[in-house]
């Protein structure tokens, strides 16, 4: 069965559109309001991070937001309660590193999720092998656990990843953590067209896309681009109103590019 | 059967272990784990490894009775000299054999995490001995309160990188090192310290150092006929300790690890899951990973080494903890009694065996001294005022 997200995604593309999804780290000050701009700005789904004390797939930016967030008293419970009352119409993914799942237990981390209205789950630090008790857990509640695909992965490693992915496959775009950089890296395209080859699911490509001439350059291959430390950069520095501002113009020049 | 686990491709031991790591790490681990086990199994590798061992690093390392100690505890007390290997502590064993192994993958790089700065500066000896570029990950507390370690490093030509984040301790030198090693991962070894991490590192770095526990039991034998009644190791990551159990874990010894009060993952903290490994963890309600506070920076971790979890639900060792302040005596009283200055991880240890020296009288206990005070005589001067 397709999930929320999976059909959302797909309703996008098969209009010949490209997919725009945005990253908020949950509980840093404003953050409800920069979920709000993001999806006032054309955000297909928005990947909301619950921050956690040691986030090794991150760099700098996103570092920095958890760790305000976390200073602030914010918990997976507070976000979840925050998140609750979003209501904005359009699916939630959450980005969390395993512990946060391990200790709540799947179960009940699952069942909060959904209780919460979140549609999926981005565990960045579960890679396959260890990812079945969750997955079960997952599925059963109807979550929908989106697999991360790397440019270090064999040829005979990527489809497996692909067919456990639920909602979208999260082509990593670059050897490294979270972060703006100047380029899209070349092994972004790369590692999105060799899982595009082998998967009918939607391939997105995050970390390391950093703008709107990224962004459309990330989506000639891809079905459309995950986008972090830049939108939390904006809301650090701007609030929610950077943050609309910076979505809708991606979102206007993935519009605008002929595909 | 022998308690000690090889662990298969899932990496546990028992529950614990794993390989929790992002997506991009997971082919270097595999690598890893099949190279390990190629080199392990060579011949070849292992008589070059031997050969730096002996020749370089000094081992066999010796025993030491206690004389003096003995007599005031009412115990008989043999210390493992691994303070007396090259660069000062037990690191070196672990690191000549990554380093060669990374040298055998084509690697041309390693980067390492480090927290008192020992595994940091057997890191640097290893990569200038085998000629291969070095960056250590060091939290500014540590750089703070271990400087000359800092320096010893950039005299080997590594370049020591201060971390910022966190607790800026030795977990978040953890985290910062394996950031570099997600974007690194083709051309650089991860040279971690400790015996914990993702499979197959604590399978690996225990491999490395169980020669302590295997020269140990023979020593010890040599020495008394027998095997010690207790052997007591100090646990931040618990490399030392897996190192001399390794030797011991068959026979009928207890197994002592001595944590700090402030970093007691096994006797405070619960499953959990960071840096890579499922193991006891210290943590909040919520799963946040809680900031450790001990003396000793090489100490100052909230989890440990997955087998100790799993050696500690089967019951085969125990996981007491001791106060700074029982470190502090017990630093002071192997220095006076023994004239052997021990680094302040093993000042636990020795803290453990004077605290209950009263429970063992008469019983051989056997120490793992895993690496001397140089280091903290520094940070000690500010403590001991008394004796400036």
């Amino acid at each position: 069965m397709t999930g929320r997200l999976e059909a959302t995604l797909r309703t996008r593309i098969d209009g010949g559109g490209k997919c725009l999804v945005p990253y908020i780290t949950g509980g840093y000050p404003g953050w409800v309001d920069a979920v709000r701009a993001c999806a006032a700005n054309g955000a297909d789904a928005i990947e909301i991070g619950i921050p956690f004390s040691d986030p090794v797939m991150d760099g700098p930016v996103i570092q920095q937001a958890s760790q305000i967030a976390l200073e602030g008293g914010a918990t997976p419970v507070s976000i979840f309660q925050e998140i609750r009352t979003l209501d904005i119409g359009i699916p939630l993914a959450v980005m969390c590193y395993y512990n946060t799942v391990f200790h709540a237990g799947h179960e009940r981390f699952a069942n909060d999720l959904v209780a919460a209205g979140v549609s999926a789950a981005i565990v960045p630090d579960l890679p396959l092998e260890e990812a079945g008790d969750w997955c079960v857990a997952a599925d059963a509640a109807g979550i929908e656990t989106v697999m991360l695909a790397a440019p270090t992965a064999p040829d005979n490693r990527l489809p497996l990843v692909a067919e456990r992915a639920r909602g979208f496959v999260y082509s990593v775009g670059l050897l490294g953590v979270t972060g703006e950089r100047k380029e899209l890296a070349l092994t972004a395209t790369i590692l999105a067209a060799r899982v595009k080859k082998i998967t009918n699911k939607p391939v997105l490509i995050g970390v390391g896309v950093s703008n709107a001439a990224q962004a459309v350059e990330a989506s000639r291959v891809a079905d459309g681009v995950i986008m972090g430390a830049s939108v939390v950069n904006r809301m650090m520095d701007g609030g929610s109103e950077a943050v609309g501002l910076f979505v809708a113009e991606v979102r206007g020049a993935l519009d605008r590019a002929s595909w | 059967m022998s308690i000690l686990q090889t662990p298969g491709s899932d990496g546990r031991f028992g529950e614990f272990g794993g390989r929790y790591v992002p997506e991009t790490l997971v082919p270097a681990c595999q690598e890893l784990e099949v190279a390990f086990e190629d080199a392990w199994n060579d011949p070849l590798f292992r008589a070059d490894l031997d050969q730096l061992l002996r020749e370089y690093a000094g081992r066999p390392s010796m025993i030491t009775e206690c004389h003096n100690l003995s007599e005031q505890l009412g115990i008989r007390l043999f210390l493992k000299r691994e303070d007396l290997n090259h660069t000062g502590s037990h690191k070196i064993n672990n690191v000549l054999g990554q380093v060669l192994l990374a040298k055998r993958m084509g690697k041309k790089r390693i980067v390492a995490e480090t927290g008192a700065g020992q595994h940091g500066v057997a890191s640097a000896t290893a990569a200038a001995l085998l000629g291969l570029e070095c960056k250590v990950y060091m939290g500014e507390v540590d750089i703070a309160r271990q400087e000359l370690n800092v320096f010893r490093m950039r005299l080997l030509g590594a370049e020591v990188e201060g971390v910022t984040s966190g607790s800026r301790t030795l977990k978040d030198a953890v985290n910062e090192a394996m950031r570099d090693w997600v974007a690194s991962v083709e051309t650089t070894h991860y040279c971690l310290g400790s015996v914990m991490g993702p499979h197959p590192y604590p399978f690996m770095v225990r491999q490395f150092h169980r020669v302590i526990g295997d020269e140990a039991f023979e020593q010890m034998n040599d020495a008394t006929g027998t095997s010690p009644d207790f052997v007591v190791a100090c646990v931040g990551g618990g490399s030392n300790a897996m190192g001399i159990f390794s030797g011991f874990i068959d026979t009928p010894a207890r197994l002592i690890g001595v944590e700090p009060a402030g970093g007691a993952a096994v006797s405070r903290g619960q499953p959990g899951v960071v840096h890579g490994m499922k193991s006891f963890l210290m943590q909040d309600e919520y799963g946040q990973v809680a900031e450790a506070h001990s003396i000793s920076a090489g100490l100052d971790y909230p989890g440990v080494g997955p087998e100790h979890s799993y050696l500690a639900s089967i019951g085969r060792a125990e996981y007491p903890t001791v106060t700074d302040d029982e470190v502090i005596a017990g630093f002071q009283l192997m220095s006076r009694s023994e004239g052997i200055i021990p680094a302040l991880e093993c000042a636990h240890a020795m803290a453990w065996i004077s605290r209950e020296a009263k429970n063992m009288q008469g019983k051989t206990v056997l120490m793992n001294l895993s690496g001397r005070g140089d280091k903290d005589v520094g940070q000690m001067m500010s403590i001991l005022k008394d004796l400036t």
